[in-house]
Parts: structure tokens; sequence; C-alpha cells
């Protein structure tokens, strides 16, 4: 547990302590619970309603173009991280600021388009 | 034997406790200790404050909650679980049952792993190991913990995708727009700590906060307060409603709608052990904003001022006291809010996730990051960009302002306009309308003369 990676190979080691805690839950709640199913007992739960038809309905779906506009965002945030740490260190000065300025610019103009084109309203 | 009370050599009173430097030494049996410690930390803890919660929001709602099971019913959590494990667990004839069966694991072990990264207190003896009360910490500690969140999302997702009901889907999709919407803003609320700390590792973010510093404004020293929370108070406030709305929470509760949505993306997880892991997980993504709220923003384990006077008060194991109390009270916050506040409407979450906290928070970061700039190097040109940002700011914010206001009158007048058609002829829309404007609509009583007529 020493060295650069230690630190990962702990939280990597937790991952699995943790999938293997839940997966562990899951199996001893397989072997404890009863079992007796009927076919009406199988049926989708829906409303409460007998469902009607496949599963899954054709439904407009609002906001999906918000997935596309959060990529842009998370990875826009990534990069202001390292900048966010770096900045005040000696070296770094007025220029990385103008830098990110223009950068966030950038971002803004993404969002303010993005406003414009009004893709943020409920369509 | 028991934990020794020990602190590190000579740490002082205002010693800025654990760096990245002091992780990575702990030998494997206190890794084990300190990870079972976390696991059994949170399964307790969403145990306590599921009756926590249900306590005190009944007691704010005048009734008396759960008092059946044990002393002041604090044995109902432990009963329900105890009825979930044991109880037939339905698998829909539909469902993908893979996805179904993965679904609660994935949303689940992150909120986890959330943890692991959370500062506890600073350096202890334990069994005469000297180590940090903290699991592990990376360079990139507060990544972790955003990423973590964005992995509970694919859980929302695919617990929707794979129940095969619309109401699930629709479920699923909303509350994974709403969530990664949130982690938008709330990512850009951590950059102005960033800015400040200039660092990502979650101990060395409370270490920063051991002392404000001052600020010197010519001959005048002004001490700066250590809490980012003071600091920072914008990014601490947009940090505390994003908070919120990353966790489901009132008012952002919208991934389960009884009228709209039945039971949200959790619809045909019938009331068995998978619905208990998704339970579980909504609590530890609390804890794990809480913790994140306490770390960043509120001084980590670092104690309050008043007790912070005691020399004690920073070293030793007493800062798990203050950590968990910090924890504890924004635990109460959450209650607060969820018996206070109604739940607001799809489209205003968006709005306000979108159109007012992404802006603020960029316009928040320039301000910080100028501010920081005329401390570190102190030229007039800074000064200039400051202003240059505030000015275009506000254009851009009045631009916006009167487009809205334009577009406001409009549809005014729009509406206007059918009230009249409709106040004319009452079937142009297709369907009868009552007339609109009645007399008493706006509490006239002319030409009525009701009278009271006694009963009986």
């Amino acid at each position: 547990m020493t060295g650069y990676f230690g630190s990962y190979v702990v939280v990597a080691v937790l991952l699995g302590v943790g999938v293997a805690i839940f997966a562990g839950g899951l199996l001893a709640n397989r072997l404890l619970r009863p079992d007796r199913p009927t076919a009406e007992k199988l049926t989708t739960y829906e409303c409460g309603v007998d469902p009607v038809g496949e599963g899954w309905a054709q439904s407009q779906i609002r906001y999906y173009v918000f997935t596309y506009l959060y990529v842009v965002f998370a990875v826009d945030a990534v990069f202001l991280f390292p900048w966010a740490t770096v900045f005040a260190d000696p070296g770094f000065g007025l220029t990385t600021l103008v830098e990110m300025f223009v950068f966030l610019a950038f971002i803004a103009l993404g969002i303010l388009y993005a406003w414009r084109k009004r893709v943020l309203t409920w369509t | 034997m028991t934990f020794l009370v020990s602190p590190v050599a000579n740490p002082g009173p205002t010693s800025p406790g654990p760096t990245l430097a002091d992780f990575g030494h702990d030998p494997l049996w206190i890794s084990i200790i300190k990870a079972v410690f976390l696991f059994v930390f949170l399964m307790v803890g969403v145990l306590m404050g599921v009756w926590t919660e249900r306590k005190l929001i009944s007691r704010m709602q005048h009734r008396y909650g759960p008092n059946r099971a044990g002393k002041f019913g604090l044995l109902q959590t432990v009963a329900d679980g105890l009825k979930m494990g044991l109880k037939e667990d339905l698998m829909p004839r539909k469902v993908d049952k893979l996805l179904y069966f993965l679904a609660p694991v994935i949303i689940a072990v992150p909120a986890f792993l959330a943890f692991s990264v959370i500062p506890f207190g600073p350096v202890v003896s334990m069994f005469g190991v000297k180590t940090p009360l903290q699991l592990t910490d990376l360079p990139v500690a507060v990544l972790l913990i955003l990423a973590m969140a964005s992995i509970g999302v694919y859980g929302i997702v695919l617990a929707g995708w794979a129940s095969r009901s619309p109401y699930a889907i629709l479920g699923g999709l909303r509350s994974s727009a709403q969530v990664v919407s949130y982690e938008i803003a709330m990512g850009l609320s951590f950059v102005a700590v960033f800015l400040y700390a200039g660092t990502l590792s979650t101990s060395e973010i409370v270490a920063k906060q051991a002392d404000g510093g001052s600020f010197a404004l010519g001959s005048l020293n002004i001490p700066l307060p250590s809490w980012y929370a003071v600091l920072l108070i914008p990014s601490f406030l947009i940090y505390v409603l994003t908070m919120l709305g990353e966790t489901n929470r009132v008012p952002f509760d919208l991934p389960e709608g009884e009228g709209e949505l039945v039971g949200g993306f959790h619809t045909e997880y019938s009331s068995s052990l998978k619905f208990a892991m998704f339970m579980l997980a909504e609590y530890v993504n609390v804890f794990v904003v809480s913790g994140v709220a306490t770390t960043l923003f509120l001084g980590g384990w670092r104690a309050p001022w008043p007790i912070s006077l005691w020399d004690g008060a920073n070293v030793g194991w007493w800062p798990m006291l203050w950590f968990f109390a910090k924890l504890v009270l924004l635990f109460c916050f959450f209650v607060w809010v969820r018996a206070s506040l109604p739940r607001v409407r799809y489209d205003q979450l968006m709005h306000f996730g979108w159109k007012v906290l992404i802006p603020l928070n960029l316009a928040w970061i320039l301000m910080v990051a100028s501010f920081r700039a005329l401390r570190v190097d102190n030229s007039p040109l800074v000064i200039v960009l400051m202003a240059i940002v505030v000015v275009g700011a506000l254009g851009v914010y009045f631009r916006f302002d009167t487009v809205l206001q334009r577009r406001r009158e409009q549809r005014a007048a729009q509406e206007a306009e059918e009230f009249d058609q409709l106040r004319d002829q009452p079937t142009a829309g297709g369907f009868p309308v009552p007339a609109l404007d009645l007399p008493h609509y706006h509490g006239a009583t002319t030409g009525l003369n009701r009278k009271e007529v006694p009963s009986a």
C-alpha cells in the first residue's frame, strides 16, 4: 500500500469489498427468502392496473439535449480543476488568468447559444 | 487493547493536520480496520439517519413518528430492514434480468466508495501506529467523489430501463437529467475552493482552512475567516442547493412523483432487499454530500470557533466528534428543508439549474480568479480585466433581461387577446368555456342578495 498508486489501490480494493458485500447480501437474501411465484405476481406493476401492450411505451423525452450539454460542461469542469489548482503557484500569473478567461468565454458562449436556440426550455 | 489518545509530536493548537504525504504508509491491517469502520459507520448511520429523519419530521408536523419498535422506535428501521431482507422478492417476467439485478449494486457501491476520501480527523495513534483518520487520500480526491456521483446515475438509468415499465423509464430519465444538471453546478462551485486551496486533496483542503490568513489593505491587516463557507459564500450557497438536487431530496425530489410517475425508477422493485439498497444508497449519498460540504466549506474535522480556543480541540480523537456534529447538523438541515418546502416543478428545476446556477457560478469563478490574481501579482492589468469581466457580465445580463422582458410582454398580450376572444365567443376554442370574468370572481356581490339560512 505504498507508492504513488498505493492510495488508488486502496480505493480499488474498497470497490472490490463493496461489490462483495452487496453481492453477498443479495445472495444471502436469495437463500433466506421464500420463493413462490405465480403468474399474477410476476406481472409488471406499472401503476396497479394490468399492463397493456409491451413494457415500453413511446413518449416524448424532454430535455434529452441536456445530456450533450452535460458532456461539454463536465469536460470543461474537469479542465477547470487543474487550472484552479496551479493558479496561484509561482510561474503562473496573469497569462494563466487570461487564458482561462478565454476558455470560460467559450463555455459561456456555448450555453448562451443553447439558450438562444431555446434548447433550455420545456419543448 | 484500547485506542490511545496520543497526538503527533508537538502539534500545537494550529497544526494544519495531515497532507497527501501522510498517506500510503498504512500497514494492511490498519487499512482493513478503517474500511470496516467506514462500512459499519455508514450502515449504522443509515439506520439512525432514517430514524432521525422520521422522528424529526414528525415532531415538525405535530406527530409522534415511529414509537413502537424498541425504545423511542429506535428499532423501527432495523425491523424494516430485516423484513426487506427476508420477504419474497418478485422479479417481474418482462424485466431485463441481469440489469435489473445489477442496478441496485451499481447505485450503492459508488456511494460507499466516495466516503473513502472524506477526512474524519488528524493523525492519531491507532494501536501504536500513527495514521490519519481517513482511509485514503488522492491528489484528485474531490474528482473521485464527483466521479462516484456520476456512476451512481448509471444505477438510476439502468434500473428504469431494465424494469420495462413506462413509469420506471420516465422516472429514470428524469432523475438522470436532474442529477447530471446539478452535478455541473456542483463541480463548478468547487472551483472557487480549489482556487483558494490550490489542491484537490481533501485532507489538504481541510488543512488550508486551519487559518484564514489576513488581507492587507494598505497598512490595515484584516484577518480573513478560515472556513470557505464564509470566505466563498456564493459557492457555498450554490453547493447547498446542488446537494439537494444531486441527492434527489425535497424540494428537488422529482424522481418519485406519486401522481405522475408512481415510484419513479424503482417502481418495479417490490419492497425487497433490492429496494432497500436503493434507499440505502439514497441515504449514503446524503451523508456523502454532507461530508463534502463539511470538508470543503465548513472546515472539515476542525473545531468551530469557541471550541477551537481550547488547545486540545484539534488533536487526537476529538476532531471526529466535531466532524460527526457537523454531519448530523447538515443531515438535520436536509430534514428541515423537507418539512418546510414544497417540491418544484420539473421545468422549474431544470430552468433553475441551467439558467441560474451555472451562469452565476461561471461569473463567480471569474470574480474569484481575478481577485486571487490581484493578490498573487498586484498589477493594474488585473484590475482592468476585472472591470472588463464585470461590465461584460452585466452587459450580457441586461441584454437577456430586456429580451426576456419583451417576450414576457408578448406572451401577456397574446393571453389577453385570447381572453378577449373567448369572452366574445365562448365556444371559439372548440369547447365551451364558462364566462371568464364573472363579477363574483372579483369579490363583488352586486345584484345578489344572499342570506345565510340557519340550519335546523
